[in-house]
């Protein structure tokens, strides 16, 4: 909502020499969020009005151009050269002198131009910074009308005035008006303010002015009318109104738009003015017929739903209610007398209206927001008045109102509710007083209060909006500081600890997390190299989608993953590792959500049936890698990252989580298939790890050998409590054992084995050296393991040690596995 | 050789004379300094210290002389003896200490070598910065509540007040899932975490939702579509909006220092009412102490306890939220959203594990 101050201040004694930053600072205290203050344009040196005496057309050449003698209150008028035509002699403009710097650093001088000496510039709207108006010079009044000439013009156009942009939240629909505006600006100041819709309406008197029947009360209660004759269809909007037009954001269209346009700005109800001649018979408010079809002003022809509110007359749809007038009625060139209608539709069809068709127009927003009933016929009187005086037009006929509004609902407030909800103790005579000022009835029995809220704060229905008032209105700075005891907490769950460690974890071991956007696309699945039966390619899809690229929810974190790694590569980054953790959206069939209502919590079918609506969200935990893992430095040259990383990543994530991974070949899209890791816990594969396929990593644009590792996390079974161990004081053995192993059987398995042979005695193992190569045969390599054995209970002996040689090397020979060399 | 009854004759026994004794210390000493390296100094050790040395050869005369005058020799002769080997021990520890010296300074390394052969990852300060306001929380007895970013519409909607043709559920720009009918969004907001926590739990509640929601915003320097925000929640029996002001200056305190606190502006949201943004007073700000803008809060709307099955007239409670993508750019002095969203390890590499 766009604010002139100007205008605000016709209806609210500013104090004078209140600042800007004042007002704005009202406007926050009550609610209003002042999003922009536009200030007016920066115009220096002379800017005058001037009324045209002669016009002279200049021709031969490219264009029609004017040379024009004005009088901007010298003795002599002055000659200017002008391009537009949308003036007449005698017409009220706007001029600038030689002199005058327009925004822009325009700087206006007397040149010659066409032939003739332009001693000053006429100015269109645009170019006085004003509004945008630039189809024409601005004309301030026609035949002698307007301002003298002479005077100053910048207060004429607006120039001293500054225009305050508010965000209205859609409680408060009444501060889409100057009327409203005053209210709350006046009780915010606290100073005298004036409503300008409380004027009366004069008594036209009649047949009334049409017959109209309201088929639908439930959502038209209230619809009046009145009819003119004898509007001057040329008759141009005043300059006053256009500018305040221009200043609010709508632009001028003719003296009877306009006129509906300014009083719904300045009263707040919007209104419709029909051409009174292409009515047909009665007007009948009544739902749409499905199928119906009506042509709105916008020249596109709508299907309508059976929800849609018409206005309608014996051809059909006139009008779209509350939202859009129809095209055929439209006011035209040639209207001389019009049927001006302000009603009062029900807020939330107006906004199911709206939303169907796409039309968020200036009406719509104020009716779903709530508009004040009784302001129809105030609207009127006021549109009425403004034709009059500037169109010439007269009421015919008396005024139709079709007003079936019940009563208005009480509140019950207790006084000390207000004190109980903010923490302060308000006098029941403040509560009392604050909620009048906003303009509520309030009938008081000892404490008990029944509060009717006046009829343009619809959104006022319960005690709690009540006591927002009284707590705003008092001032939240008066709310002290208290901090609460909660009771005492469990902390942090084991899954919310877990998923912290887990990204300690990784950064720690040198990988930066990388958050990227879930949205992904076929093409990137595709880039994949998925399957088409892969689950990861069952995708839920997002109607809005910002990008129809991408208009699914992410199953796998590796699509973000890798466009985070093209984009550090991209920027000159050579070593990069990433780690991303996360929620995955589970695709697939499932029940609708059910959407219960909210008089009481949802029975436990009913929320087991929400519940059950909402897919699966794991969270997963990824890794991706390129580049030098190790960096080259002084020490010698870097270590290339490869698939052991990516699996070393997923044990990382294991540890971290406190469970036992066990890793085994797998294949599986996007890995290599003889460089991919399946990773297992508890006999239930969690997840990926290993080198990426050439064909993604070419697909993809990333070096060759990128690696990456997908986990489940949520998959992981919940860490067991973990058992100190016994430490044994005696001294280890330490025995190196080298085997010849056939390539098909992997280390890991070779190590159970190991583990499983040393028996008791066994305290730690680790592989330290693998050789293929003369003299082991082709096909087997060599896995030289350096163990360390140890007994609780005394020093290990020779023959200890030679017989848990004997006792491994028995179990691994069963498996094809021979000893190389090994000894303690 | 003198007999143990000869007569006393003080030239047969000159080597026990004062003078020869200070002459062979003196002639020691001299030697012992003038042995270079500790090899030198073994060198000239036995013509000093040995069995034939001056001293050792004058000490064996003492026999020699008339028991009157043997203890007064024999001092003479062990104070010679005493000094010639400290004169060697102490000529030795200063070789041993030089060359113990030079042996060091040839070990002398530059430290200022670099030594980061394991790169330093980094965590993503949207991350720290959530987990950070949620231990402010856990400290003071709160618990942390989760919810699912892909959320049903009655949770992110009806549930919170916000009715299906209420005018702030068209403006919350929301992300809808196909089917038409599914009844699901990309939840707008962490508030739906409160309906869910409300129907899973009973009062007293006191929890914080940390979580990722979603607006059909385009990506600049101030928007971002998906971003993240932290949910309270409290609700108990007699809480008041002093209540709530005093857990939201807290949560200034713990993150913008202790002069931080909040400043509230009336504003609407569907879910709460009394309703307010807030913003925080942040002096530290890389432009000036100031006002920022930081988020919205209130007191519960009875409605929503209504549909969650609290009874409004025996709870009250509050519930806030705030930005972190908004708290991380004026902590931190980030001035594009871009450089929070788009992932370059520059950016995430400079705020550590830890925030």
């Amino acid at each position: 909502m766009r604010v002139p101050v100007g205008w605000l201040a016709e209806y609210v004694d500013v104090p004078a020499g209140t600042t800007v930053e004042e007002l704005d600072a009202a406007f926050v205290r009550l609610g209003l969020e002042v999003e922009e203050v536009h200030r007016p344009a920066e115009v220096t040196g002379p800017l005058v009005v001037g009324r045209v005496r002669e016009i002279e057309e200049l021709t031969g050449f490219k264009k029609p151009i004017r040379y024009c003698r004005v009088d901007v209150g010298e003795a002599e008028p002055r000659g200017i050269v002008c391009g537009a035509r949308n003036f007449a002699v005698d017409d009220t403009v706007v001029v600038a002198l030689p002199g005058a710097v327009l925004p822009g650093g325009f700087a206006i001088a007397a040149r010659t131009t066409y032939d003739h000496v332009s001693d000053g510039m006429i100015c269109s709207a645009r170019e006085l910074g004003t509004g945008e108006d630039h189809t024409g010079i601005l004309v301030l009044g026609t035949g002698g009308e307007g301002p003298e000439p002479g005077a100053d013009a910048r207060s004429v156009v607006g120039l001293d005035d500054v225009v305050v942009e508010l965000a209205v939240t859609p409680d408060r629909g009444y501060c889409l008006s100057m009327r409203g505006l005053a209210r709350e600006v006046g009780t915010g100041l606290g100073v005298s303010w004036r409503d300008p819709g409380a004027a009366a309406a004069p008594a036209w008197s009649g047949e009334p002015a049409w017959e109209v029947t309201v088929a639908d009360a439930d959502r038209c209660d209230r619809f009046s009318m009145v009819a003119l004759e004898g509007l001057d269809p040329a008759a141009p909007s005043p300059w006053w109104m256009r500018r305040r037009l221009a200043q609010s954001g709508i632009r001028s269209i003719s003296l009877a738009v306009d006129v509906t346009n300014y009083v719904m700005l300045e009263l707040g109800q919007p209104m419709h003015a029909f051409d009174r001649d292409a009515v047909r018979g009665p007007i009948v408010v009544r739902r749409a017929r499905e199928g119906e079809r009506l042509t709105t002003l916008d020249g596109s022809t709508r299907t309508l739903s059976d929800d849609d509110l018409l206005i309608t007359d014996d051809t059909g749809p006139i009008g779209l209610a509350a939202v859009m007038g129809g095209a055929s009625t439209e006011i035209g060139d040639g209207t001389r007398a019009v049927l001006l209608e302000a009603a009062h539709w029900e807020p939330t069809g107006v906004a199911r209206t709206a939303r169907r068709h796409r039309l968020p127009s200036e009406a719509a927003r104020r009716f779903e927001r709530g508009v004040d009933p009784e302001m129809t016929v105030a609207a009127l009187a006021r549109a009425a008045q403004l034709l009059a005086e500037y169109g010439g037009a007269r009421v015919v006929g008396a005024l139709v109102d079709v007003d079936t509004r019940g009563p208005r609902p009480s509140i019950a407030l207790d006084a000390d509710r207000p004190g109980r909800v903010a923490g302060v103790p308000y006098p029941p005579a403040q509560v009392v007083g604050l909620l009048e000022a906003v303009g509520c009835a309030v009938d008081a029995d000892g404490d008990r209060l029944a509060v009717t809220p006046p009829s343009w704060r619809p959104d006022l229905t319960d005690p709690a909006d009540l006591v927002e008032e009284v707590v705003r209105l008092a001032g939240y700075d008066d709310v002290p500081s208290v901090l609460p005891t909660a009771p005492p907490g469990r902390g942090l769950t084991e899954t919310q600890r877990r998923r912290r460690a887990v990204g300690r974890a990784l950064a720690e071991a040198g990988h930066v997390e990388a958050p990227s956007y879930p949205f992904v696309g076929v093409p990137a699945l595709d880039a994949l190299g998925l399957p088409d039966d892969d689950p990861r390619r069952r995708l839920l899809l997002v109607r809005n989608p910002l990008s129809e690229e991408e208009p699914a929810l992410r199953t796998t974190l590796l699509p973000g993953l890798l466009a985070t790694l093209a984009r550090n590569l991209a920027r000159g980054r050579r070593d990069v590792a990433l780690f991303e953790h996360g929620a995955v959206f589970t695709g697939g069939a499932r029940a609708a959500a059910p959407l219960p209502g909210v008089d009481a919590r949802p029975d436990d079918d009913t929320l087991a049936a929400l519940l059950g609506a909402v897919p699966e969200q794991p969270w997963h935990v990824a890794v991706a890698l390129t580049g030098a893992r190790e960096p080259r430095g002084w020490w010698g040259p870097g270590r290339p990252a490869g698939w052991a990383d990516a699996v070393q990543a997923a044990r990382l994530v294991a540890a971290a989580a406190g469970v036992q991974l066990f890793v085994r070949p797998g294949e599986q899209a996007p890995w290599h298939p003889g460089r991919c890791a399946e990773l297992v816990v508890d006999d239930r594969v969690v997840g990926y790890a290993g080198e990426l396929h050439p064909r993604v990593c070419a697909a993809l644009d990333l070096p060759a050998r990128t690696s990456a590792m997908e986990l489940d996390v949520d998959a992981l079974p919940p860490a067991a409590v973990p058992v100190g161990p016994r430490i044994s004081t005696f001294p280890p053995v330490f025995l190196d054992l080298a085997f010849v192993v056939p390539d098909e059987i992997t280390a890991s398995h070779v190590e159970s084995l190991v583990r499983g042979g040393a028996g008791e005695l066994f305290e730690a193992v680790r592989l330290f050296d693998v050789y293929s190569g003369p003299p082991v045969p082709a096909g087997s390599r060599s896995l030289a393991w350096s163990l360390v054995l140890r007994a609780p209970d005394r020093t290990l002996t020779a023959e200890d040690v030679a017989r848990v040689r004997e006792g491994i090397v028995a179990v691994v020979e069963m498996q094809g596995i021979t000893l190389r060399s090994g000894g303690a | 050789m003198s007999g143990a009854n000869d007569p006393y004759d003080p030239k047969q026994v000159a080597a026990l004379s004062a003078e020869a004794l200070d002459a062979a210390v003196a002639a020691a000493r001299e030697a012992f300094a003038a042995a270079a390296d500790l090899e030198a100094l073994a060198a000239v050790r036995p013509a000093h210290l040995g069995d034939r040395a001056p001293v050792p050869l004058a000490r064996r005369e003492l026999g020699a002389l008339p028991p009157a005058a043997r203890a007064d020799a024999g001092k003479r002769v062990n104070a010679a003896r005493v000094a010639v080997t400290e004169a060697f021990d102490a000529r030795r520890a200063e070789l041993e200490a030089e060359r113990d010296a030079r042996a060091l300074a040839e070990e002398r390394v530059d430290v200022t070598l670099p030594w980061d052969r394991s790169p330093r990852g980094a965590r993503h300060p949207l991350t720290t910065l959530q987990e950070r306001i949620a231990d402010v929380f856990v400290g003071m007895g709160y618990e942390v509540a989760d919810g699912p970013e892909l959320e049903a519409e009655w949770f992110n909607f009806d549930a919170l007040n916000i009715g299906r043709d209420h005018p702030a559920r068209t403006m919350m720009d929301t992300f809808f899932v196909a089917p038409e009918d599914s009844g699901l969004v990309l939840r707008t907001h962490t508030s739906p975490v409160q309906a869910r926590t409300l129907l899973s739990r009973t009062p007293p509640v006191y929890v914080v939702a940390p979580g990722r929601v979603y607006r059909t915003d385009e990506l600049d320097a101030t928007h971002t579509p998906v971003f993240h925000q932290v949910e309270g929640l409290a609700v108990d029996r007699g809480l008041t909006m002093a209540h709530l002001r005093g857990t939201l200056d807290h949560l200034a305190r713990s993150l913008f220092g202790p002069e931080a606190v909040t400043r509230w502006r009336p504003s609407y949201f569907p879910f709460t009412e009394p309703s307010a943004e807030f913003d925080v007073w942040f002096p530290e700000h890389r432009d000036g102490p100031r006002w920022v803008e930081w988020g919205g809060c209130g007191m519960v709307n009875p409605r929503v306890l209504v549909a969650c099955g609290v009874d409004p007239e025996e709870y009250s409670g509050f519930a806030f939220g705030v930005g972190i993508e908004r708290a991380l750019q004026f902590r931190s002095g980030v001035g594009d959203m871009r450089d929070i969203v788009e992932g370059d390890v520059r950016f995430t590499e400079a705020f550590g594990v830890e925030l």
